[in-house]
Formats: C-alpha cells, sequence, structure tokens
C-alpha cells in the first residue's frame, strides 16, 4: 500500500464508562495512528458503540484520558470533537432525513462556514461566495462516493444501503482528519458491501483519513484492517494486527461462546 | 351563495391569525421537542412591549424593533437560565417548565408596561373593501385582509429563511436529528436560543394584528388555547399543517356559527348561540379519534 501510516496520534487511556450499575467499558486503553484502519471488533454489546461515543464527547468517561495529538482531555465534547477533525456514522443511521442528500452534505460541513449570521440570513455577498465554495467541496464527495443521482432526493426515501453511503458522504463533507464508523455496512448485501469496503478503502487511500471502524463482518475486518481492538463484556481481550487477534484463543473464546 | 362565501372568506381570514399563533408553537416543537405553554404569554408581552415604548414616545417602527430586540432578549434568557439546565429531561417536565415561564412571563409584563388593556394603533382601519362590496355585494374587512398579506409574507419569509441559508439548515438539521445535528458540531444551543427568538418574532406578528383587533390586555394569551385545535388539526411538527390548520379552524367556526344553530334549534328547540366558541375543540377531538398524528404529522412508530 502507498499511504505510510504515522504516529499516534488518538490515544485512548484507562477509559470506565458506567451506566448506573451497567458497565459498558472497563479500563479500556489502546491507540490510533495517522493513517491507518483500526478495527473494534467484539459480541453484541461489548461496549463497541460506547467507545466511538466517548471517542466523540456523546458519553463521558468516568475514568480515564483523551489524548488527541498532544492534547490532553478528561472527555470530549460533540462539538470540540467536530472541531477538532472527527467526523462519524451512526449504527443506526441519523441522517436529516426529511433533507435531500445535497443539504445533508452541506450541514456536514456547517463548521466549515466562517461568514456570520445576519451575512447569511440577507444572503449577502460574501456568503454567497462562500456558500458556492463549500457547494464546490461537496460535489467533489459527491462524485468520489458516486452519488451524482441522488442528489436531490430527500434522504428519507432512499434504500437503506444508499442511505449508509450518503451518512458516509456526510461525515467526508466535513474533510475529517478522523473518521469514526459505527457497523458501515450492517445489514446490507454482499455486493452493497463490497462497494463500501471500497469507498472506505479510497477514502482512506486517496484522502489519507484515518479511519476507527466498528464491524461484525470478520472477513471484511481482516481485509482492511491495520489493527483490531477485540471487546468483550466491556473489556479489551485482544488488540494487534488481524493475524495475531485471529489466534488468539481468548477471542477464538469470545466468539464461539456467543455463537457467531 | 352570496352569504356563504362571506362568512367563508372572513372564517379563513380570521384562520389565519390563529395560524400565526400555531406557528410559534410549531417552531419551537420541531427544533426542540418543547411544547412551548407559554407562546400565549409571548404574544401578550410582545403586544405589550409595543405598546409601552409607544407610550414612552417611540415611533411604532421603532417601537417594533424594540419590541423585536426584547423578544429576542427573552429567547436567549429562556435557552440559557431554563432550557440548558433541563437538558436530558422529560417531555412532560420541560413542558412543566414552560408552565412556570409563563407565569413568570404573564407577571413580567404588567411590572414593566402596566396592566390596563389598551388600544393598539397601527394605522389599518376595520372596514369593508369598498370595491368588493360594490362588485360581489360582500363584507370583507380591510384589516383582515392586511392581516392575511403580514401572515402570507411572514411564513414565505421565514421559509426562505429555513430553505436557503446556512442557519436556516442548521435548523432544519436540528428539528430533523439531535444525535447527527451535534456530530457535526452544530452547538443545540445556539439553535434553541434562535429558535426562540424566531417564536418570539412570530409572537411579536401575531400580537400586533390580535392586539390591534381586540386591545392588547391579558386576554391576548389565550390565543394560545386557540391554537391548541389548530395544532392537533396540523400537527405538531408541520409548518404548512399550522397553516392549513389555522384556516380550517377559522372557516368550519364561523360556517358552524351561522349554519348548526338553526338545525339544533329545529331539532331541540331553543337558542343555540356561540357555537363557534367550543366548536373547535369538539372538530379537534373528532380529529383525534381518526388521524392523532394531525393531517401534516409525522407518524410516530416506536421501533420494538
Ligand atoms: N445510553 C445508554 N444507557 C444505558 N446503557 C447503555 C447505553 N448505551 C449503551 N449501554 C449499555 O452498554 C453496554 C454496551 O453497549 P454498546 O452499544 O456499546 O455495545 P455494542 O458493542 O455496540 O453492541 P452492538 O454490537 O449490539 O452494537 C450494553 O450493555 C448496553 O446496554
Ligand atoms: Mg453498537
Amino acid at each position: 500500500m502507498a499511504r505510510q501510516i504515522g504516529d499516534v496520534i488518538l490515544d485512548l487511556k484507562n477509559i470506565s464508562l458506567r451506566f448506573g450499575g451497567v458497565k459498558a467499558l472497563t479500563d479500556i486503553s489502546f491507540d490510533v495512528r495517522e493513517h491507518e484502519i483500526r478495527a473494534i471488533i467484539g459480541p453484541n454489546g461489548a461496549g463497541k458503540s460506547s467507545m466511538l461515543n466517548v471517542i466523540n464527547g456523546v458519553y463521558r468517561p468516568q475514568e480515564g484520558e483523551i489524548i488527541f495529538r498532544g492534547e490532553h482531555r478528561r472527555n470530549m465534547d460533540t462539538h470540540a470533537a467536530a472541531e477538532a477533525g472527527f467526523a462519524r456514522t451512526f449504527q443506526n443511521i441519523a441522517l436529516f432525513k426529511g433533507m435531500t442528500v445535497l443539504d445533508n452534505l452541506m450541514a456536514g460541513r456547517n463548521l466549515k462556514m466562517k461568514s456570520n449570521f445576519l451575512q447569511h440570513a440577507l444572503w449577502w455577498g460574501p456568503a454567497k461566495r462562500e456558500e458556492l465554495a463549500h457547494r464546490r467541496k461537496v460535489e467533489e464527495v459527491i462524485d468520489f462516493l458516486d452519488i451524482e443521482h441522488i442528489r436531490k432526493t430527500p434522504v428519507g426515501r432512499l434504500p437503506y444501503g444508499l442511505q449508509k453511503r450518503v451518512e458516509l458522504a456526510r461525515a467526508l463533507a466535513a474533510e475529517p482528519q478522523i473518521l469514526l464508523l459505527d457497523e458501515p455496512m450492517a445489514g446490507m448485501n454482499v455486493e452493497e458491501k463490497q462497494d463500501m469496503c471500497r469507498f472506505i478503502l479510497d477514502v482512506n487511500d486517496q484522502l489519507g483519513t484515518t479511519i476507527v471502524l466498528i464491524e461484525h463482518d470478520m472477513g471484511v475486518v481482516m481485509d482492511i484492517s491495520d489493527r483490531v481492538v477485540v471487546l468483550d463484556y466491556g473489556k479489551k481481550i485482544g488488540d494487534g494486527v488481524p493475524d495475531d487477534v485471529k489466534n488468539n484463543p481468548e477471542v477464538i473464546a469470545a466468539y464461539l461462546g456467543t455463537q457467531h | 351563495m352570496q352569504f356563504f362565501f362571506e362568512v367563508l372568506i372572513g372564517g379563513l381570514l380570521s384562520g389565519i391569525m390563529y395560524s400565526l399563533v400555531a406557528l410559534g408553537f410549531v417552531l419551537i416543537f420541531k427544533a426542540s421537542g418543547v411544547l412551548n405553554f407559554a407562546q400565549g404569554a409571548m404574544v401578550y408581552f410582545a403586544a405589550l412591549s409595543v405598546v409601552g415604548c409607544m407610550e414612552k414616545g417611540a415611533p411604532l417602527w421603532l417601537a417594533l424593533i424594540l419590541a423585536f430586540a426584547i423578544m429576542t432578549l427573552l429567547g436567549i434568557a429562556t435557552e440559557k437560565f431554563v432550557l440548558r439546565k433541563m437538558v436530558n429531561q422529560t417531555p412532560i417536565a420541560l413542558f412543566m417548565a414552560t408552565i412556570g415561564l409563563s407565569f413568570f412571563i404573564e407577571g413580567l409584563a404588567p411590572m414593566l408596561w402596566g396592566n390596563e388593556v389598551r388600544p393598539l394603533d397601527i394605522g389599518i382601519v376595520d372596514e369593508p373593501i369598498p370595491y368588493i362590496l360594490d362588485s360581489y355585494n360582500m363584507v370583507v374587512s380591510s384589516f383582515d385582509l392586511f392581516a392575511a398579506g403580514v401572515a402570507v409574507a411572514l411564513v414565505a419569509g421565514l421559509a426562505l429563511f429555513f430553505q436557503y441559508t446556512r442557519v436556516g439548515r442548521a435548523l432544519r438539521a436540528v428539528a430533523d436529528d439531535h444525535q447527527a445535528a451535534l456530530s457535526i458540531g452544530i452547538p443545540l444551543q445556539h439553535i434553541w436560543a434562535l429558535v426562540w427568538a424566531v417564536a418570539g418574532f412570530v409572537a411579536l406578528v401575531a400580537g400586533m394584528l390580535w392586539g390591534s383587533r381586540n386591545g392588547v390586555q391579558y386576554a391576548l394569551t389565550f390565543t394560545a388555547l386557540k391554537a391548541l385545535p389548530v395544532l392537533i388539526l396540523g400537527g405538531f411538527t408541520s409548518v404548512p399543517g399550522a397553516i392549513v390548520g389555522g384556516l380550517i379552524i377559522g372557516a368550519s367556526e364561523k360556517l358552524a356559527e351561522i349554519y348548526i344553530p338553526p338545525v339544533l334549534a329545529e331539532v331541540f328547540g331553543g337558542n343555540f348561540g356561540g357555537i363557534e366558541n367550543w366548536f373547535p375543540y369538539v372538530l379537534a377531538l373528532l380529529f383525534l379519534l381518526v388521524r392523532p398524528e394531525g393531517l401534516f404529522g409525522e407518524r410516530h412508530i416506536d421501533r420494538v
């Protein structure tokens, strides 16, 4: 592969997260290197989504530390995370269903837009120019993900597989440094999965975006990720390159134990 | 037939005024999921502020700008001191908070501006339009027509704002999916403050029209109750629903007032005036049985 995996940019240290009595995450540590594809796997309820939610500030862990590009934080908040360059997709698609694909992507660039509120309300010169510049950027993303034909369609009317793709597009529209993808291929047929795989690899390869991804399909995970973290019952039971993880007895036990 | 149309048009035009109040509810409900009981109090407060400023010597245009500034401040304060403290509370808790807010505003308004009933003159006369009277022999009030024009302009303006500006897009995004809006870095607090300010603006317009028709008085807070059947009919989340719902309620209550009492009198004997006071609520109740999500509302099906 042409891309060069760089230094650690995101370092999670001893993260613990509880909901009342439920221990969703217990003392989890792992890191993410620049330009890599880092997978998080584990049986249902293992705490994978909770982990992503901690990373972009939806949940605040009771313990632990998040270090992003050398900056230490107790926890993120969603706005700070977006400003810092995190973009994400959700396990149960969270698109703006009433808005068109184009509007969803433009909304994705919200933080990049700088002209002020009044100028925008009045559709003033600089605001108009800015809007057009953003429009061009959005069209590039649309091209990249092959969704020209549905640009003007309200997202709620699209089939599931395409909605997943549009959600990725909205995340990309923000030109993120790190993409967090929560089961981007769940519920897709084989062909759609292949397309999605290719898009994820293209994003990583051509745009250099670092990717943290949750996925259940083992074949896919082992194929596309550089390193894998394995969670089970909120604890980390494995971490390493796919081949090591595959042969880790604890991981095998966790997966056989839950009949995957 | 001519008479029928006269009643119908009068009803539609007054219905638009209901739409205006309902619109304030819908904006806030869409963006923050809060049923804002204080919308009626805001209408009262806005109208009082205009009258108060004019009594202090401000011309109408200045009074309008000042009142808008006051409503904006009120919106920002509401977000900062009430809503922000209540993030993640249940809808019923938020609803209770807006009841508290409405008492607060109803107390604050007369404290600032006095509580006597005052006329509000925005320079539009309430007389039959001569041309329509002459050509069609129908009474259509010039004030009603003006009010309708203002309402249409307001709705069109809001629609353009929501559709074509960045802030409008962010607003729609928040209304559509909080979680996703947060993840792309839209600050919910700013949007909520903005929505409350816009709702304050809508309240101001409604307050001007209602106030100059009926006088600026405490009774303006009850306009909120008129909006309720409109919302049930149109759906709590739909701007077009608020408009159409208002038109239907306005037209049907006036028609009912004219055409139902004679029928009832025939059957039961006696006098059946004042139907328009309760007819909208009965209509809304019937509607609830048939289509609880309203004409344009989204049908909500919980995932299990
Ligand atoms: N908001 C919440 N409130 C309470 N408990 C929660 C919340 N979010 C997650 N949990 C609990 O935390 C644990 C981990 O859930 P999480 O969604 O992170 O698992 P997951 O690995 O993503 O599972 P799946 O593969 O099913 O998506 C579960 O026991 C879940 O019930
Ligand atoms: Mg999950």
